[in-house]
């Protein structure tokens, strides 16, 4: 994804990072090798069914649909359909969770936030822990409205999607166009997964158990 | 189901007595039983419906009043009314597996019980496959089957001062017979390419809520369920099909499953975020949950009545394997006996201990320390803070899961605490 600007919009604050992904399939040693069906069990999906259902958006981006918005019709957008009764207006000091980070707001774990209910904390909100624009699209678009998931059409979730990055300082300018033009390395989180088994040793104590992520 | 509704009402009533009383207070061992309900009489309309449904679908006594209770620390609902947390009530339980209908429920998105018709429901395979596949969930039943006992845990199941009962403060795992058919099966029929790293599971619920997992994991010894317990998945378990796993900390275990797609990346969708931009030492300790084991008898909350025998039971579990060991302390820490494992050590499956014991009727604090199959031994709290440098109190906050071994104190007077805390 990317704005008109070609601003940095989708990674706040982590370095152009395309780190290789070095996944569990190495460790555990599950070998893919040649397969061909052994059941010839169900029926093979029409393209039309699997882009019904492909609405899992990738860092990348490919899965979007055509569409693009600002972050001031997200704005509006934000009223109208509603997400402001729940969130509060400015997206703070409603009854679900605050989606701006505030000032002066802790970020640290263990810290309670406002409008959040006792136990989801600070780096579990989503505008905080992640500021990605293709984690947001997916939420809003999958997520949003409460009781009207999946009624908002792509230009809508690009607008809110704008907005939100706006409002938490992502993306600078109210009029910058969000669409669905990928930027690969737009969106990666500064950290890889990785599984090497780390134990942590304590000459006199049990070793804590580690699987550990890492980044590049 | 019509024909259920009046027991089950029935049944809500005489349980809510108890979970009124437990609700904010200790919940005693031997929770007074509810006034018995009056016999229906013989020959009438009420008591050939009671035949009817003793030979239809069985229930417990009346008599048995253990049921699932809002999680302390997230009230449920929560104020908005979308969280959703309730627990295994674990001090009444025996052996390694949960009753289906006591298995503990966690969802942020409120009490949404899809309404799912089994014939009408469809799983897909697709992306960087072959073959992409739709099968209807009778063809699912049709492949080879496994049938696997596996531990689900909330990544939130902690003890914390507020919680005194094992209920509250482990709770929210729960152990069950899954049958199912393994994903490496389903992904082999659809012929996984060479690049692929990654797999998204997709529920159908309201939000099609969605994971990122490593195809390692995936091909290794995750499996779609359809039945749980000898029975089809429970509709608040993600009837009728569900992503189990195994080890992997509760959000992993995709509900209402209608999706995977073969990737080559780490998505960072719907349920990932929450595991996005943390510390990766913090990262490190999520996902997988640790060896990890806790005395359900005697437990917070229970009562015991007098000097003597008893016999101290708990659970152990690891999200990395089996379990080798269990070690049990009664005298808070300084020396271990090994207990006796009393059910099998299924890998990622809650494991039943057992150690004889005699109180003298002195206080004492008893805890139990989980080894599992790679060696690796459930730490204390004090070890945690020690290993994050930070200062053992009693606000300390484990971070990622917490696995740290749980203390109760046992009273002169027989009653027994939550020590973990003082």
């Amino acid at each position: 994804m990317r704005t008109s600007s070609n601003a940095r919009c989708a990674s706040a604050g982590s370095k152009k990072t395309r780190p290789t992904l070095i996944a569990f399939v190495l460790v555990l040693g599950a070998a893919v090798s040649a397969q061909s069906p052994t059941y010839h069990l169900g029926r093979t999906p029409t393209p039309d069914e699997i882009k019904a259902w492909d609405i899992a958006i990738s860092p990348d981006g490919h899965e979007l649909p055509p569409g693009h918005g600002t972050a001031k019709e997200g704005r509006d957008l934000f009223i109208e359909k509603g997400c402001s009764q729940c969130h509060g207006r400015n997206g703070e000091g409603g009854r679900a969770p605050t989606l701006i980070v505030m000032k002066g707001m802790s970020t640290a774990p263990g810290r309670p936030m406002p409008g959040m209910d006792m136990g989801i904390q600070g780096p579990g909100l989503m505008a905080v822990s992640a500021p990605f624009a293709t984690t947001m699209w997916d939420y809003i678009n999958r997520g949003m409205p409460l009781g009207r998931e999946g009624s908002l059409k792509p230009d809508e979730v690009y607008a809110l999607t704008a907005f939100l990055l706006f409002r938490n300082e992502v993306i600078k300018s109210e009029d910058e166009v969000l669409d669905d033009v990928a930027e690969a390395e737009d969106a990666e989180p500064e950290w890889i997964h990785r599984t090497s088994r780390v134990e942590a040793r304590d000459a006199a104590a049990p070793r804590l158990s580690l699987t550990l992520f890492l980044k590049p | 189901m019509d024909r259920k509704k009046p027991s089950r009402r029935k049944f809500l009533a005489s349980g809510a007595v108890v979970a009124g009383a437990a609700a904010g207070a200790l919940k005693p061992a031997n929770a007074q039983t509810p006034a018995p309900a009056a016999a229906p009489m013989a020959g009438t309309a009420a008591a050939k419906k009671d035949i009817k449904e003793l030979i239809a679908y069985g229930e417990r006594s009346r008599f048995v009043t253990s049921l699932r209770e809002p999680s302390e620390g997230r009230p449920s609902p929560d104020a908005f009314g979308l969280t959703f947390h309730v627990v295994t009530p674990l001090g009444e339980s025996a052996g390694s597996i949960t009753p289906s209908s006591l298995h503990y429920v966690a969802a942020h998105r409120g009490f949404y019980v899809p309404d799912i018709d089994p014939a009408k429901h469809q799983l897909m395979i697709h992306g960087m496959v072959d073959r992409p596949l739709i099968f209807t969930v009778d063809e699912v039943k049709q492949f080879p089957s496994v049938t696997r006992v596996h531990f689900l845990e909330c990544i939130g199941n902690r003890s914390n001062a507020r919680r005194n009962t094992v209920a509250q403060t482990h709770g929210m795992t729960s152990c069950s017979e899954w049958t199912g058919v393994l994903v490496s099966t389903l992904l082999r029929e659809a012929g996984v390419q060479k690049d692929a790293s990654w797999i998204v599971s997709e529920g159908d619920e309201e939000v099609k809520g969605a994971s990122s997992i490593p195809l390692g994991k995936a091909m290794d010894d995750c499996l779609v369920a359809w039945a749980q317990n000898g029975e089809p998945v429970r509709p608040q378990q993600g009837f009728p099909l569900r992503l189990i796993v195994p080890g992997f900390e509760g959000i992993y275990q995709t509900k209402y499953l209608r999706r995977i797609k073969v990737v080559d990346r780490y998505y960072m969708t719907y349920n990932d975020y929450g595991h996005l931009q943390k510390d990766p030492k913090v990262i490190a300790l999520t996902s997988q949950i640790g060896p990890k084991s806790v005395i359900t008898f005697p437990g917070g909350g229970h009562q015991l009545r007098k000097p003597g025998y008893y016999e101290i039971s708990g659970l152990a579990w690891s999200g990395a394997g089996a379990v080798k060991k269990v070690d049990v302390s009664t005298d808070g820490g300084k020396t271990w006996k090994v207990a006796e494992l009393r059910t099998p050590a299924y890998r990622m499956a809650h494991t039943r201990f057992a150690l004889p014991w005699t109180w003298d009727g002195k206080e004492c604090d008893i805890m139990s320390r989980c080894t599992d199959e790679l060696g690796t031994v459930q730490p204390t709290r004090a070890q945690v803070a020690k290993f994050w440098n930070e200062p053992l109190t009693p606000q300390f906050n484990v971070k990622g899961a917490d696995n740290t071994i749980q203390v109760w104190k046992i009273r002169a007077d027989g009653s027994v605490h939550n020590a973990n805390f003082l």
